[in-house]
């Protein structure tokens, strides 16, 4: 499964709609990660706060948001435009792929709340694809 | 049997009593038929799916999605045994539809995204736990009975 080039304009287009609010959405989508998913709070070991509020959390949904950004802009070839992130999860955060796709899905129910009415099925799709894509690239080195 | 906190009962609850079958039913399906096309394999009678503006706009997914919703409604009333509840619709959707399990999963999220959409700033992440933890419940008792 790969973007097709209008769903790549779709997926730019969206994403420059809701920069303003890409903090925002960083924050409720981490939040959301432990409170739903409270398994993934294993990775986390290390915060002095791990509650779903607490800036530590805040700060990691702006990072991931940060990581999204990139990858919009290297849409056209993640793989290779998101090798240092993709390095860095194969040798020093070793997440579990599992894990990306819980995360995607809290992000699209925060965008999805917040973008009610712009979220519809078409660029739902969209932004789904894009997130699967961006999971592979970020486990592209791990074995 | 699943434990379910006070929270979660009332959440649920809540949830369901404040939503719009008539809404949320056919978003669900067609957001499910569109975000993961594969889906459409089991409604080759429904006439129109050939693109995201022919699903929303297709009255037998609508029909359909008001069905489905409708049936969350026996495990809403029986959360203490929904995998009794389910026993019968399970072995329907097995033996008679034939339809794969993980296809109740994709459209447990779509049915997320879009109480969420209807919810805002209501869905938040306590009762988007509580709502998820419902559907996987009813999600594992749909596929209890395949063999």
């Amino acid at each position: 499964m790969s973007l097709s080039a209008k769903e790549k304009v779709i997926v730019k287009d969206f994403f420059a709609k809701v920069s303003s609010r890409s903090d925002e959405i960083g924050a409720e989508a981490l939040a959301r990660l432990i409170v739903v998913y409270p398994q993934t709070k294993s990775y986390f070991a290390h915060w002095k706060d791990l509650s779903p509020n607490g800036a530590p959390a805040r700060k990691q949904g702006i990072t991931v948001m940060g990581g999204l950004y990139e990858a919009v802009s290297k849409i056209d070839d993640m793989a290779g435009g998101l090798l240092t992130l993709s390095e860095l999860h194969a040798f020093v955060l070793r997440v579990d792929p599992v894990n990306f796709k819980i995360l995607s899905h809290c992000i699209m129910v925060v965008l999805s709340m917040l973008f009610a009415e712009e979220f519809t099925p078409q660029i739902h799709v969209a932004v789904d694809k894009f997130l699967a894509l961006v999971a592979l690239a970020l486990s592209e080195k791990y074995r | 049997m699943v434990q379910w906190t006070d929270f979660e009962r009332a959440t649920i609850q809540s949830v369901f009593e404040k939503m719009d079958y008539d809404d949320v039913g056919p978003a669900a399906l067609s957001r499910c038929l569109v975000v993961y096309p594969w889906t459409q394999r089991y409604f080759g009678n429904f006439g129109n799916l050939y693109n995201a503006a022919a699903i929303q706009g297709n009255p037998m997914v609508a029909a359909h999605g008001k069905t489905v919703l409708h049936g969350l409604d026996r495990a809403v009333k029986n959360m203490d045994d929904i995998k009794a509840t389910y026993a019968e619709l399970s072995v329907l959707h097995s033996e008679k539809l034939h339809v794969d399990p993980d296809n109740f999963r994709l459209l447990a999220d779509c049915l997320t995204i879009v109480v969420a959409a209807r919810m805002g700033a209501a869905f938040t992440a306590d009762v988007q736990g509580a709502f998820q933890k419902f559907l996987a419940v009813v999600v594992s008792s749909l596929g209890r009975q395949y063999h």
